[in-house]
């Protein structure tokens, strides 16, 4: 409610400003100019030179902020957010096969990381085996080799599942790869109700961005909406869907973009969950999101709020959820790859920490920092120990976590912070005029955003309107060197050779049979209730068929996608 | 001549390097063409026309693939457009098609329009006549995806293929007002679509309101591109055409009419560029032009003085 | 006896291998446009055997290479092998993408005449190619 004395006292300060302009600012300017014309944000965002009362027109504390723990969570999902308890340090990892990322996993957890997070390879990702002719040269490059059970149980091998939760970024195959693990879990005795993790299984952001996808939109969407529905009934402590904008983002994203497609690819699996007979209540609680941390603090920070406070509003005021937690945008974090160079290396950490710094300034859940040499490779064990102690000192020495929402209240966050939101609902309108999120992709219109933006962003970067320290300013002659982690080229040899002995080896009839009930079920036309994929997906993983096996039976009955081409 | 030999053996490499020097105008490429021409005129020439967004790439990489199940071999020259800014382009036809590229008979040629308008690049011709000379039995030619004034194609094909889809609302509009007359067959793509049949049927109506051009009746044909759904009739459609076309011996008629055209356009290039060669040679075009400017002279004129000192 | 001549530089710009991050090979074929040069773009997932066969067909002045996966130590060898076997080595071809430096050498040494690696400009790119083409 805004009253006639706020309205007024805006009035005055408008007025004040004025002044303040005249009497103060021209003469400074006329003695330093300023350095730029205009200032604008890492998103290409203007940005004002003084942000006041008067930029939070309309604003109420209680309706638009209010308190933490509480409806619409602007300022944080938890009353006491890290005074109680600090995001999870989650690094993300894998090489290799499945026996160096199981050492890997066993180091970080002794370096005292909380949860894993499981980087597969290209092949894995897109649904091949190792043994098929596009994974040349490619496996175990950049992330862990899976084929089958066989190499999940490698890989999880001596690590108590029933108390680490585990996250695996995996979309196309997502639902084979938890079949997997549910598969080891099964076999080290935990009981379905204390599994937990998250599969990362948000196909859409791959038509839009990490272009990972194998088959067609819809027939992609039902698979995912089956994991939602199978983790409904059965596995109550799974995140099903992390939502994720930071492939957006990596795309080339503006943070507005990355908001405002992933709330919006967000709101599709709402539906679809829905259409497939779920309460909203009964699945919304696991979803999850995924956001990246730029290098522009405040507008990072400023979108994490928004973000809250939308998918808040959505959740309550356009899908009818009753239970808070349906309205709670649990997120995890990342630091932002694509603004590493590969010149002097070095200066990625100081990036790392600030980018990281939002994300907890923001108020993630859980939080990934990027290594130094990311640009270049896989992280070293060093380079990665880095960046979990550039977390650790975030947490420990800087005193941000002492207090809840530390920048609320600032009038640019503030400004920043309904910016985003507002400009979101805009693309909301836009994405419902093209006939809803799906068609809006075969349309090819957030790609065609992206790209644009991507673009303009890289003319910035040469017009030197924007400084990207090392690369076109306060450049080196002499190049730092860093060690780089090598992955071992014989890795993919021994993979494969794994690979042909448990095909001489496993049941193969049973294989057989349960890859053509796989089939029967996916070329279904009426999936709800009656012939969900995933308990035969699990009858697959469990006789080994391998993870590409399964994907050529859906290749088979769905055929593959061709994007719409965008440049 | 040795590139001719190589071409005329299937060197894919020395055919598209005379591609290259065709597009450039450059001189050698003349010599080339005239020994390739004697060659030339066995391929049977499809265009391949219609909207931005239609489908025209992915229906062309279907239609290649049910040709080569009937063992024809295939050159696709796909056109787009150049920016009118920077002079570059990015063709981006080949993604759709890039299952043939390991085809030895297939020859997938990407073409920008560097400023010609009607919906061809300047040089498509020549090229389609050295996949021809190369032993491609049928050519595809994608033309660029703008509107109403892609007409060109017409001149150059034997069949004009004219590609809708349901849904983009002023469509049909868009092919009432250009493009109806030069198709020889209609394809409504993403027949999968919400409104399919309208736009089937829409189509249907204005081609029976068409005055009657020969004897030859257009259908609409629907597909679905993407799913390789319709193709094979498709193609059927086109040899039906080609069948008229054979039977009435119109093919020698269109080629006939191409030729001269070609003839044409070549005499008149040819022309106008040994005239500015010669008089910009001594100085009096210049001086001609700034008398023109000056309104001291005619352009008419002009020009009637030019050709009068040259003899024509 | 000329018409026109109208000299444009053609490069093909492909993803090789399974890598889906294609914003640099993006932002640097609306770069290569806007330098006046025609780029063929392939788009994503090709195998060495398709860019080179493209090239050709294409008789392109130069290709560029795009791999984030760290699987370019065998696929831009490759492209190179497959130009030489078709006689078609005076293509240019420069890569790009998450490359550590010390493959740098040995991708130069098996061919690959630059490599460019994040943070490097576009307008680097378009001199290079606009420097080292050979004339035909």
């Amino acid at each position: 409610m805004i009253d006639m004395h706020e309205k007024r006292e805006i009035e005055r300060i408008e007025k004040e400003k004025e002044q303040w302009e005249a009497e103060t600012l021209k003469p400074a300017l006329k003695s330093a100019p300023e350095r730029a014309e205009r200032f604008t944000s890492v998103s290409m965002a203007p940005v004002e030179r003084l942000y006041t009362p008067a930029d939070l027109p309309n604003w109420d504390f209680l309706k638009d902020l209010g308190f933490p723990g509480e409806y619409p969570y602007t300022r944080g999902l938890h009353p006491t957010m890290y005074r109680a308890k600090l995001w999870t340090m989650r690094m993300f990892a894998g090489y290799g096969t499945a026996v160096e990322t199981n050492r890997r996993f066993k180091y970080l957890l002794e370096q005292g990381q909380m949860g894993l997070s499981t980087a597969f390879d290209l092949p894995t990702l897109m649904g091949y085996d190792s043994d098929h002719p596009f994974s040349a040269g490619e496996v175990g490059k950049c992330g862990v080799a899976i084929d089958s059970l066989a190499d999940m149980e490698i890989l999880f091998d001596g690590i108590p599942l029933g108390e680490v939760t585990t996250s695996m970024t995996i979309t196309s195959p997502a639902a084979v790869l938890w079949a997997m693990y549910v598969a080891v879990c099964e076999k080290q005795g935990v009981p379905y109700h204390r599994i937990g993790g998250t599969i990362q299984n948000d196909i859409l952001k791959e038509y839009i961005a990490q272009k990972e996808y194998i088959y067609p939109i819809e027939p992609s969407v039902r698979l995912v909406t089956d994991t939602v529905v199978f983790g409904a009934h059965h596995l109550p402590r799974w995140n099903t869907i992390s939502i994720s904008g930071y492939h957006i983002r990596e795309a080339g994203a503006t943070a507005l973009q990355e908001l405002a497609f992933t709330l919006a690819d967000g709101m599709v699996y709402v539906e679809e969950a829905i259409k497939a007979g779920l309460d909203v209540d009964a699945f919304a609680p696991r979803l999850s999101f995924f956001f990246d941390c730029h290098n522009d603090l405040f507008e990072e920070v400023a979108k994490f709020r928004a973000a809250r406070r939308l998918w808040a509003r959505i959740m309550r005021e356009r899908f009818g959820a009753k239970d808070p937690r349906s309205w709670l945008l649990r997120t995890h974090a990342q630091t932002a790859g694509v603004a590493l160079t590969a010149q002097q290396p070095y200066n990625n950490i100081a990036r790392v920490a600030i980018q990281a710094l939002a994300g907890v300034l923001g108020g993630t859940q859980s939080l990934h920092t990027n290594a130094m040499d990311e640009a270049m490779a896989l992280p070293t064990e060093e380079a990665a120990t880095i960046a979990l102690r550039t977390q650790q000192i975030i947490a420990h020495e800087s005193g941000v976590t002492n207090t809840v929402d530390p920048l609320a209240g600032s009038y640019y966050v503030e400004a920043l912070t309904n910016q985003m939101e507002e400009g979101a609902w805009e693309y909301f309108r836009r994405i419902e005029e093209l006939g809803g999120m799906i068609r809006a992709i075969e349309k090819g219109f957030p790609q065609r955003e992206i790209a644009d933006a991507a673009y303009a962003y890289q003319q910035a970067v040469e017009r030197e309107e924007k400084i990207i320290v090392g690369v076109n300013r306060f450049k080196e002659e002499d190049a730092q060197q860093i060690p780089l982690l090598s992955i071992d080229r014989a890795a993919e040899q021994r993979q494969i050779e794994r690979l042909r002995e448990l095909r001489r080896s496993r049941d193969k009839d049973l294989v057989m049979r349960s890859l053509d009930a796989l089939r029967q079920a996916a070329a279904g036309k009426d999936p709800w209730g009656r012939d969900l994929l995933m308990p035969k997906i699990l009858d697959a993983v469990r006789a080994y068929a391998t993870q590409g096996e399964i994907m050529d039976v859906f290749r088979e009955v769905w055929g593959e996608y061709t994007e719409p081409i965008i440049i | 001549m040795e590139l001719t030999r190589k071409i005329l053996e299937g060197d894919v490499r020395a055919a598209a390097r005379l591609m290259t020097m065709i597009e450039n105008g450059a001189s050698e490429a003349r010599a080339a063409l005239k020994s390739l021409y004697a060659h030339t005129g066995s391929g049977y020439i499809i265009g391949i026309t219609g909207p931005p967004g239609s489908g025209k790439s992915t229906l062309t990489d279907h239609l290649t693939d049910e040709l080569r199940k009937r063992r024809k071999t295939v050159g696709i020259v796909a056109v787009d457009p150049t920016s009118p800014f920077s002079g570059g382009a990015i063709l981006a036809d080949r993604i759709r098609m890039q299952r043939h590229s390991l085809d030895a008979d297939v020859f997938i040629r990407s073409m920008a329009t560097r400023g010609h308008l009607g919906g061809l690049a300047r040089a498509t011709n020549d090229v389609v006549d050295v996949m021809d000379a190369a032993g491609k039995e049928v050519i595809l030619i994608e033309t660029v995806g703008v509107g109403q004034d892609e007409v060109e194609v017409v001149g150059t094909a034997h069949t004009c293929v004219v590609v809708s889809v349901p849904g983009l609302g002023d469509e049909v509009q868009a092919i009432k007002a250009g493009v109806l007359e030069i198709g020889d067959v209609f394809v409504v793509n993403k027949a999968d679509r919400e409104g399919a049949n309208r736009t089937a049927t829409e189509l249907e109506m204005m081609l029976h309101m068409a005055p009657d051009t020969g004897g030859w009746l257009p259908k609409v044909y629907k597909t679905v591109a993407t799913k390789g759904e319709g193709i094979a009739k498709l193609v059927d459609a086109i040899f039906a055409h080609k069948a008229f076309l054979d039977e009435r011996d119109l093919r020698k008629k269109k080629g006939r009419e191409r030729s001269e055209r070609a003839f044409m356009a070549l005499l008149q290039e040819t022309l106008r560029a040994r005239t500015v060669e010669r008089f910009k040679r001594n100085g009096s075009m210049k001086e001609m032009i700034e008398r023109v400017a000056d309104r001291e002279l005619d352009p008419y004129t002009a020009v009637e003085e030019i050709l009068d000192k040259i003899g024509l | 006896m000329t018409t026109q001549v109208q000299q444009k530089i053609r490069v093909l710009i492909a993803k090789p291998g399974l890598d889906g991050h294609d914003r640099g090979a993006k932002v640097i074929a609306r770069a290569f446009r806007d330098a006046g040069m025609e780029v063929i773009y392939t788009g994503l997932r090709q195998t060495p055997e398709m860019i080179a066969s493209a090239a050709i067909q294409e008789d392109v002045d130069a290709i560029g290479l795009s791999c984030l996966s760290g699987a370019h130590m065998y696929l831009f060898p490759k492209v190179i092998e497959l130009l030489r076997e078709r006689g078609a080595d005076d293509i240019v071809v420069f890569g790009g993408g998450t490359i550590p430096d010390e493959d740098i050498p040995k991708l130069k040494a098996a061919g690959i005449a630059q490599v460019f690696t994040p943070g490097a400009t576009t307008g680097e790119a378009i001199e290079f190619v606009k420097s080292n083409i050979r004339s035909k």
